[in-house]
């Protein structure tokens, strides 16, 4: 069942010289199984928007029909907010910061058992969504969650929202302050949870690079406004106009579009690094009718440290950033780097 | 989390906004003084009315004042109704029997319960007239103005000055980490707001820990920030404002000197010239004798 919001307005201290609009009018609706990037600068609404679906606040104009459950301004009937949190997962920006138990597997437990689940049911979730973000469930259960590194610490937060396996999860700036290592392992596990536990994602980032990796649909607020809402491909026919409002545009893009201004034309869809590789690949062959694989060779941080750091150095990086490897990594499909690229 | 409105800024401009911060807290200092020497009706209304002036010229919305006295409505009815049974003296109006216990309601006592009330509400309005006007950093940097001279007798008040802005500074951070952690602790299900006094202490655990463990962090990288840029306490420190009185000031400070004088003229000179009207050992004071004897007057008239 899709997520409609129709014409959500809010403004923060109505009524005071604190006064300030957050949203206008906002109408968007998130399908089952979407993977929904939310891109606009700081204060553009996105954070409050987000904060309407997990029902953390009351809407003051307009509704929000999510799954069953419908969010409006009236005090009736009353909205049970723990089947909302309970299938709306929320994973705020740092999420490290609200750890507090003493021990990994009692924060991870705290929200199971505030849905009132029986003590077994917890505990199995709790060990599964522990090793869902791919740290060991034995070696890391006892631990206090203060002792762990950055990245583990917010993959443990992580844990603690999905262990309450909501049907969408809700990431804001998942990736901040990360090093690129840990950066790629938190983005692995978001793409690696899309298809094992919450069907429908939404990510809000200010990386656009990062935002078209994984995205298929985005959406542009601007000024408590929803600008633009398109699939991937399309958006960045508006390069020009999301420039003007102060936000970036994939590399890839400004590859294509500086190149275009030079008077080559790679064509249109060219979004990410691969689709940028790809078409000057295909180009090559073309003019010089040769034969390239336009597959080869194409990898990430992450797939760099598997193919090219030996085991030592690979571990060295994990230890610093996050110990332990996902087990993510077996769905990813890297593609082969072939043996004259290694040289 | 919004709604304390005690002792918060309000950003408007106004001539009460204007007044050197100095000269608010002497002002408020005697303010809060004088209240105490408020005797009759009269003066009271007079001090209400001077105050209704006083806001309406800082801009700042009579609803927002009024806010920071509800919070503390509670302790005001109750002070009044401790104040109405214990007082025994006054002509008694009425007997209540508790069990063996006999209570007196006298005329004295509602008096001294109502004026209690009204002191207890001008202080609350008047002081937090000066925190509506006056930003938090102004307020530190004059009070450690006005308790310089503190020095001479080896007390640190530039220390203490730093110390206070630190605190006022880091309460609006402190605030928003609050929100947010009870935010994300509410998405994870937490239930922060229901069942009795112990149990919403233990339910804010959750929310107390992280916020420590932040505020501790804020305050090493405040430490490092000053030692970064060899920040000490030292007595030569200038200031980057400086304050200066103006013309301005000095009127504003005269005006409430002239209202002083005024309360205490009520209190002592009234009283000396004129009798007051006998009513048991109930007192009449101040201007509310000339009332007192005019309403007589009035009724001798009507009837």
């Amino acid at each position: 069942m899709p997520i409609t919001i129709r014409h959500l307005s809010f403004t923060y201290s109505a009524g005071t010289p604190y006064e300030k609009k957050a949203l206008e009018n906002i109408n968007l609706q998130i399908n089952e199984g979407d993977f929904l990037g939310i891109i606009g600068h700081t204060g553009s609404g996105k954070s409050t928007f987000i904060q309407h679906i997990n029902g953390l606040i009351k809407p003051q104009a307009g509704e929000i029909e999510i799954f069953d459950l419908k969010l409006t301004p009236e005090k009736r009937p009353k909205v049970n907010l723990k089947a909302l949190r309970s299938s709306v997962g929320m994973v705020f920006q740092y999420p490290e910061y609200q750890l507090f138990a003493d021990t990994v597997a009692k924060d991870v437990a705290f929200g199971p058992k505030n849905l009132g689940l029986p003590s077994e049911e917890v505990e199995k979730r709790v060990k599964q969504a522990i090793e869902m973000v791919g740290l060991d469930y034995e070696a890391v259960k006892d631990r206090a969650p203060f002792e762990l590194s950055g990245g583990q610490k917010r993959r443990v937060a992580i844990a603690g929202i999905i262990a309450m396996q909501p049907k969408m999860l809700i990431l804001d700036e998942p990736t901040a302050g990360l090093d690129p290592f840990g950066k790629e392992q938190i983005l692995n596990l978001i793409k690696y949870l899309k298809t094992h536990c919450s069907p429908t994602i939404v990510v809000i980032s200010h990386d656009i690079d990062e935002i078209t990796r994984f995205a298929n649909r985005i959406v542009v607020f601007n000024d408590s406004h929803i600008v633009y809402d398109e699939p991937m491909q399309q958006l960045f026919k508006h390069s020009r106009q999301l420039q003007k409002m102060g936000l970036d545009i994939p590399r890839a893009v400004k590859v294509v579009n500086s190149l275009r201004a030079r008077g080559v034309d790679l064509g249109e869809d060219i979004v990410t690094a691969e689709d940028l590789i790809k078409a000057v690949v295909a180009r090559y062959n073309e003019v010089h009718s040769t034969s390239l694989d336009e597959n080869a060779g194409v990898f990430d941080m992450y797939d760099f440290s598997q193919k090219w750091l030996t085991t030592e150095e690979r571990q060295m990086l994990e230890e610093e950033s996050s110990s332990e490897e996902a087990p993510i990594d077996k769905s990813i499909k890297s593609s082969e780097v072939s043996e004259d690229s290694k040289k | 989390m919004r709604d304390i409105s005690f002792g918060q800024y309000y950003p408007v401009k106004s001539y009460v906004h204007n007044i050197d911060a100095r000269i608010k807290i002497l002002i408020t200092l005697l303010y809060m003084v004088s209240v105490f020497f408020i005797t009759s009706y009269t003066a009271f209304a007079g001090v209400f009315l001077f105050l209704t002036i006083v806001i309406a010229v800082s801009h700042v919305p009579y609803r927002t004042v009024l806010r920071s006295i509800k919070g503390l409505l509670f302790l005001l009815i109750f002070t009044a109704i401790i104040n109405i049974f214990f007082t025994s003296s006054g002509n008694p109006l009425l007997q209540i029997k508790i069990g063996k216990l006999m209570i007196n309601i006298t005329d004295q006592g509602i008096n001294f319960a109502v004026k209690m009330a009204l002191r207890f509400s001008l202080l609350v309005l008047g002081s937090s007239i000066l925190t509506f006007t006056t930003t938090p950093t102004e307020l530190t940097d004059a009070l450690e103005v006005l308790l310089k001279p503190l020095t001479y007798i080896k007390i640190p008040v530039h220390d203490l000055a730093i110390i206070m802005s630190i605190a006022l500074r880091f309460i609006p951070g402190l605030m928003e980490e609050t929100d947010k952690i009870m935010m994300a602790q509410k998405a994870r299900g937490a239930n922060l707001d229901s069942g009795n006094f112990f149990k919403k202490i233990k339910a804010m655990l959750p929310v107390l820990i992280p916020l420590f463990v932040s505020a501790f962090r804020r305050a090493d990288e405040l430490a490092d920030a000053l030692d970064a840029r060899c920040y000490n306490a030292s007595n030569k420190r200038t200031k980057m404002k400086v304050f200066k009185l103006k013309s301005t000031d000095l009127i504003a400070f005269f005006v409430f000197v002239a209202i002083v004088v005024l309360i205490f003229l009520d209190k002592y000179l009234v009283g000396a010239f004129v009798p007051s009207p006998d009513l048991g050992s109930f007192e009449v004071q101040g201007l509310d004798i000339f009332i007192y004897n005019l309403l007589l007057k009035i009724k001798v008239l009507i009837v």
